[in-house]
């Protein structure tokens, strides 16, 4: 797409053309994903859909499952948070930088969708009223635009 | 579901031979906030699937809640799982029954 804010760059990589207000947005997601990822309450639902149970109806497989592969999942997390914090002003990412930029914004989408119990059918409208849940659908949606760039600038 | 184009496989012949420890399943559930791009992006990037088989999927899990993504041993499994967790996709494996 001409224009956009995400394109593949004939020198390998990709350029980022996003306004500096964006960025200033994009730059508050690392603090707040960490705060989630490292010091969260594992009964945190938001916490919870990140880390999904594995076995479809088993508890124990699930807790043992979840045991063995949380921290190398926090630690794939946190290195792509770091990233993304790493390059947040770049006008030319890597793709490996892409990558990692897709995976921090894919989690916070994810934890604002859970925080904001979004269905495929959610609108602004749906949170008139209550201004905290009205900005962070705001953000939810910016995040899913630019996100959808991100997949469209990789798959091009 | 509609038929698409037969696929051409390339399947060498007498695979038919039963493999006996190939009993799990990796299913993926839909959910309302995973991209509907992105979830094939993920499918084709994790299991190499072309595109129209990704996309597929994809829409098996949007429309029918739920698509199976891979099959084979446990521990096979278990390492797509773990992937697809990584990515964000509410998946888990169960037993083909």
């Amino acid at each position: 797409m001409r224009g956009g804010p995400v394109k593949r760059s004939r020198r390998g990589g990709f350029d980022l053309r996003i306004p500096t207000a964006e960025r200033e947005v994009l730059g508050t997601i690392p603090e707040m994903l960490r705060a989630l990822l490292v010091d969260g309450d594992a009964a945190d639902p938001a916490l919870q859909r990140l880390y999904p149970k594995a076995f479809t109806d088993d508890e124990e497989a699930s807790a043992e499952f979840d045991d063995i592969t949380h921290d190398e999942l926090l630690e794939q997390r946190l290195a792509a948070i770091d990233t993304m914090e790493r390059t947040l002003r770049s006008d030319h990412v890597t793709e490996d930088e892409l990558l990692a930029w897709l995976a921090a914004l894919n989690d916070v989408r994810l934890v604002l969708g859970v925080r904001l119990a979004v269905t495929e059918e959610a609108t602004v409208a749906d949170f008139a009223g209550d201004p905290e849940a009205e900005r962070a659908y705001e953000l939810y949606r910016y995040l899913s635009y630019l996100e959808e760039q991100v997949v469209d600038a990789l798959s091009s | 579901m509609a038929q698409t184009a037969p696929v051409e496989t390339e399947r060498p012949v007498g695979d038919e031979v039963v493999v006996p420890d190939v009993p799990w399943i990796v299913i993926v559930w839909n959910d309302p906030i995973n991209l509907m791009s992105y979830v094939v992006y993920v499918f084709q990037k994790l299991f190499g699937y072309p595109r129209e088989k990704a996309t597929r999927l994809m829409l098996d899990v949007h429309q029918k809640g739920r698509a199976v993504v891979s099959t084979g041993p446990r521990e096979r499994c278990e390492f797509d799982v773990s992937r697809l967790h990584a990515h964000g996709l509410w998946a888990t494996m169960q037993k083909d029954r």
